[in-house]
């Protein structure tokens, strides 16, 4: 069977700085993927290049059988991004939001199926207020629901938890949980490596623009995660 | 696959802009207010006789639409920065080009509409009608120049830490062109002066606004790519 996201030699580099070195990496469909390294590492650009906002220096990436970047735009409307800013407009509603960001998608959408969407992340009733009201919490889930609002085959997280507290964090984790069962294909980056041992299926470890592991999640715990980060990157998970 | 058409994302970023307007009116507030404060100092510095009025008005509404407007580009590209919205919009199924021209056409409509708050003040405060036909022209085509350009240099300023200040100075130099014709243009059409010796002036502002849509429209995604 073909992955769902594919890349072949693929290689970053800012100038002279290779950021990724011929990184070969595939996820199937329906993996829950945690990207895992330290700062650096070539996390956020791998992601940046996934949703072709960054066009890689050499090698190959495909989504869902579609080329970047010559087929960026239909890689991007398989692709849903949750990054640690909101991607949302504060002088706007939440529903205001997700209207808008449906006609970008070319869903259309009624007030059913976008009370329906903040229903799913727990802002039914907060439909008609500005996002600049919200808590932090509050627009991370909103960010999901806009996220999830064009049905993409793949969802991707570039540090979600950063600045949520522990509400907001199992809130969070309990969404994950649920796109994840609804079929959805995640990869997400972070930092925490007992969340990654708990939701993900598969971790990925960079260090130094190449992969140092890749290893199924079945069974794997938080304290045996951290240790295979060490092994890899040398130094303490976070740092 | 489901990518957007061009003008359905065109429109909607047009309507979203309008809409965070609406409600928040950061934009055209702080522009109106910067514009009614510049030409009541001109007024009280240019205690002028008529005739001098009519020489010097033309520079006047100019100064003030081109700095209101560059005070509106920079808050209206920020927008899209504070949130990653650039990213937002750069992450949608939509041409590169879509995201320039519906913000390019929602920078226009803010500055017509201080424009268009700035005519009759300016009218009744210095005592020259500038309801003019080819005064309405030379501001519906120099706005739309000075527009085309902004948007596509605020989007690169607003990516930097100076960027309140970097803008009018890679602005400047690139819409000069534009400024020259508008105001000539102008001039000539208060002046009262035959239409012939300055229609030239409108002509080049209709040449160069093409050119700039143009130009400017291509360069986007080299501006916005990382």
């Amino acid at each position: 069977m073909t992955p769902l996201i594919e890349t072949k030699g693929l290689t970053k580099a800012f100038g002279l700085m290779p950021v990724l070195r011929k990184l070969e990496f595939a996820v199937e469909r329906g993996e829950f993927v945690a990207l895992l390294g330290h700062n650096g590492s070539g996390k956020s650009t791998l992601m940046r290049m996934l949703c072709g906002l960054s066009k890689p220096t050499a090698g190959t990436i495909r989504v869902g059988g579609w080329e970047l970047p010559k087929e960026a735009d239909a890689v991007r409307a398989q692709i849903g991004v949750v990054s640690h800013k909101t991607l949302l407009y504060d002088t706007l509603t939440a529903r205001e939001n997700l209207r808008f960001f449906a006609s970008l998608y070319n869903t259309t959408v009624n007030d059913v199926k976008i009370n329906a969407a903040l229903t799913r992340v727990g802002l039914g009733k907060r439909g008609d207020d500005l996002v600049r009201g919200f808590s932090r919490g509050m627009q991370q889930r909103l960010s999901i629901a806009r996220a999830l609002l064009h049905e993409p085959d793949v969802l991707i997280f570039d540090e979600p938890y950063t600045g949520l507290d522990q509400d907001g964090s199992a809130a969070l984790d309990e969404l994950l949980k649920d796109a994840h069962q609804a079929g959805h294909t995640i990869l997400m980056a972070t930092h925490d490596l007992d969340r990654a041992a708990v939701l993900a299926t598969r971790a990925v470890i960079l260090s130094r623009g190449v992969i140092g592991v890749d290893m199924p999640l079945d069974g794997v715990t938080g304290a045996a995660l951290a240790e295979a980060y060490r092994r890899v990157t040398g130094v303490a998970a976070g740092g | 696959m489901k990518t957007t058409p061009f003008f359905k994302a065109v429109l909607a970023i047009v309507r979203k802009d309008l809409q965070a307007e609406m409600r928040g009116r950061e934009l055209v507030g702080a522009m109106g207010v910067f514009a009614l404060l510049a030409i009541l100092i001109f007024s009280f510095a240019l205690e002028l006789d008529r005739e001098a009025r009519n020489e010097v008005i033309s520079g006047v509404l100019w100064v003030t639409v081109i700095f209101s407007s560059i005070l509106g580009l920079n808050r209206s590209l920020a927008m899209e920065r504070d949130q990653g919205n650039l990213d937002a919009l750069l992450l949608a199924p939509i041409g590169r080009g879509a995201v320039y021209v519906g913000k390019l056409i929602g920078n226009y409509i803010f500055t017509l509409a201080i424009s268009a708050i700035l005519l009759p003040v300016m009218s009744a405060l210095y005592g020259v009608s500038l309801f003019n036909p080819y005064v309405l022209l030379t501001l519906l085509l120099g706005v739309l120049g000075f527009t085309t350009v902004g948007t596509l240099l605020a989007t690169m300023t607003v990516q930097t830490r100076a960027r309140e200040a970097l803008l009018p100075i890679v602005m400047m130099p690139v819409a000069l062109p534009i400024i020259l014709s508008a105001v000539r243009a102008s001039t000539g059409a208060l002046s009262g002066a035959s239409v012939d010796d300055w229609i030239g002036w409108v002509q080049i502002l209709g040449a160069l606004d093409a050119i700039f849509v143009v130009m400017c429209f291509f360069l986007f995604p080299f501006v916005v790519e990382e």
